[in-house]
């Protein structure tokens, strides 16, 4: 018999204990199969934030560390200058990365550290029970924000990949959606070029994947996709944010 | 070959000769020397130099770096020391085995930039958050930082626990003639099975981590981090006594204040006081049972605690000797050292002279 679907080697076989709905297993995937692609078995390293996706060290095939709340890509400096021909990629949420660890990806974007970030932002603190983040659309109401995020208390939502990519440091920035199919596969060939452009030695790469969080969002699986692709997207713009390769050209 | 070195120079190149192949740090007076050193002696080693953008994230790297099977350190001075506790407690429950250098000045807040002995109890109590330890030393000249230094990576491995020195701006800042040992072979470290270096696949993979949400898995973590200190406290104590055979009264310092306690010992003694020092090298664990035998000696009447601080180690002091003979405290701070006529000053009306 013909095999036409099989669960990438880069995931192990451990449940995911993310919520139905939840796009974090998807980002999962995505990682997981660009890595073996791209022939990473026994040679990445993957840093799990303090999150949702804080037990990422359970399911990824490779060795793994987990690390302080928004700290990883400062972890990950560590490990990839101790271990430079190996491949490090990062996970975190936008609590991790946009609020608490602005600092630490500024300045590993900033180094052109040789990481590739997988930058998930679902407008929410999803482990905490539904908290603003800083990356909660103006109006949109969270446990944090009950009458909706009001700009004159709490200020806008951070944009990550227009921030970064003024630095000089980065060689690819991109936002991606899991809204649909079409994006995942959109989402799928950034992972593997910023994964790519590590392992060809060009430095700092950052995916944002614009997800959900039905749960404390409060609508269903389908309303959050929709929310992602018809909201969010209007905030958060897809696109190439930077591309060190297509400016060469 | 004896050269004379700064006492901060004179950590790093030991540290790097004991096998420090990562250095993090941020700058922060009075440790500069170090981060300066390693920015221009990692590169000729093979190792890593990175001025991190905080303290936080230095010591998280020192994280990663560590995880991934390195010896890695940081330095820094109290308010940056401040800024690694989570980092440290982290470290502590991933058990990851660095050195940390604290070059001590005096606080609180801001503080000054002088010498202070006013972290002790973040150093050996522990700062950050949970139940952990450090392997803290507190040397009290170059060459003992040197010589601790050289063999911290091989404690810090040993059980996987990071080492912290204790130093003050003096100790950093003074130059004295040090004997720094030849450069350790990596090949003769001992093998790492734990570390995340990337090889890891399947039943192979290793994970380093700190999360056990299942109560049960905790408590084991904590009770195997203690049973190492335990052991550490067995294997690892170390103090020195200066003139205690028969002394009278007991001074208690660590660091450079010993030293000074020293110079007072004797001029006491030239008084007809009797007088001794008791040194404690390691301050985790601290030498609690020599104190107390020292303490049990019919010769001993009191016990007087010096420190750079408003008094923190003499509540170890207190500890050891535990109530057996009376333990009076001696302190000055802000970055004020006292000179061994002060301390002097101090025996001499206690004694009624
Ligand atoms: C220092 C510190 N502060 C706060 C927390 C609590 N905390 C855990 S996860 C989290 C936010 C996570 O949100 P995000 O990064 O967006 O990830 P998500 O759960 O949505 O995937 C917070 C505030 C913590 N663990 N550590
Ligand atoms: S709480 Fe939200 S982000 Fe977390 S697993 Fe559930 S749906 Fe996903």
């Amino acid at each position: 018999m013909a095999v036409v679907f099989e669960k990438t080697k880069m995931l192990t076989d451990v449940n995911f204990h993310y919520c139905p709905g939840c796009t974090h297993g998807i980002a999962h995937r995505l990682i997981a199969e660009a890595l073996e692609e791209l022939g990473c078995e026994g040679k990445a390293i993957g840093i799990a934030p303090v999150g949702c996706a804080v037990f990422a060290y359970k399911y990824f095939n490779c060795d793994m560390q987990q690390v302080a709340h928004g700290r990883a890509p400062a972890a990950a400096t560590g490990v990839k200058r101790v271990c430079p021909d190996k491949v490090v990629f990062v996970y975190q949420g936008d609590g991790d990365l946009a609020s608490i660890g602005t600092a630490e990806i500024i300045h590993a974007a900033a180094r052109g550290e040789n990481i590739t970030v997988i930058f998930i932002n679902n407008a929410i603190y999803g482990m905490t029970g539904g908290q603003m983040a800083p990356t909660t659309l103006i109006g949109q109401k969270t446990t944090t924000s009950p009458h909706g995020r009001d700009a004159s208390v709490s200020g806008n939502p951070i944009k990550v990949c227009e921030l970064l990519s003024t630095l000089d440091g980065p060689s690819y920035i991109a936002r991606c959606a899991l809204s649909d199919p079409a994006n995942v596969m959109k989402a799928k060939k950034a992972i593997t070029k910023g994964l790519k452009n590590q392992i060809e030695g060009k430095g700092f790469s950052l995916i944002e994947l614009l997800s959900t969080c039905p749960t404390n969002m409060g609508i269903t699986p389908i309303a959050a996709l929709d929310y992602v692709k018809n909201e969010m997207t209007k905030i958060f713009p897809l696109g190439v944010y930077k591309d060190i390769d297509a400016a060469q050209k | 070959m004896k050269q004379l070195m700064k006492g901060n120079e004179a950590i790093a190149e030991a540290a790097i000769r004991g096998g420090c192949r990562a250095f993090f740090g941020y700058p922060i007076t009075p440790q500069n020397e170090i981060p300066e050193y390693c920015s221009k002696r990692m590169p000729e080693v093979g190792g890593v130099f990175i001025q991190a953008e905080s303290e936080v994230s230095a010591i998280n790297m020192v994280y990663g770096a560590a995880g991934a099977g390195a010896r890695a350190m940081t330095s820094s001075s109290s308010p940056g020391i401040s800024l690694k506790q989570e980092g440290i407690s982290y470290i502590c429950g991933s058990e990851l085995p660095c050195l940390i250098v604290n070059i001590v000045r005096a606080g609180p807040g801001l503080g000054g930039i002088q010498p202070a002995q006013s972290d002790y109890f973040q150093a050996v109590k522990g700062g950050g958050h949970g139940d952990y330890h450090m392997l803290v030393y507190g040397p009290e000249s170059v060459q003992e930082a040197v010589d601790i230094a050289y063999d911290a990576f091989d404690k810090a491995e040993k059980y996987r626990a990071p080492v912290m020195i204790l130093g003050d701006g003096m100790l950093g800042q003074i130059m004295e003639a040090v004997e720094i040992p030849p450069m350790k072979d990596p090949a003769t470290f001992p093998k790492k099975d734990w570390v995340t270096d990337g090889t890891g696949i399947g039943s192979n993979r290793r994970i380093i981590n700190s999360l056990y949400i299942e109560p049960d898995a905790l408590e084991t973590v904590n009770h195997r981090l203690f049973a190492r200190y335990k052991e550490m406290a067995e294997n690892e104590t170390a103090f020195e006594c200066y003139k205690t055979d028969d002394a009278e009264i007991v001074l208690v310092a660590y660091g450079t204040v010993a030293r000074i306690c020293k110079s007072a010992v004797n001029m006491l003694r030239a008084n007809g006081i009797k007088a001794g020092l008791f040194r404690p090298i390691t301050l985790y664990p601290y030498p609690y049972e020599v104190l107390a035998k020292i303490a049990a000696q019919d010769s001993v009447k009191s016990f007087l605690a010096v420190e750079l601080s408003m008094g923190q180690m003499v509540e170890d002091v207190r500890l050891g000797v535990n109530g057996k003979k009376p333990v009076e405290f001696f302190g000055r701070t802000g970055g004020a050292v006292m000179s061994p006529e002060d301390i002097v000053k101090v025996v001499m009306q206690k004694e009624g002279r």
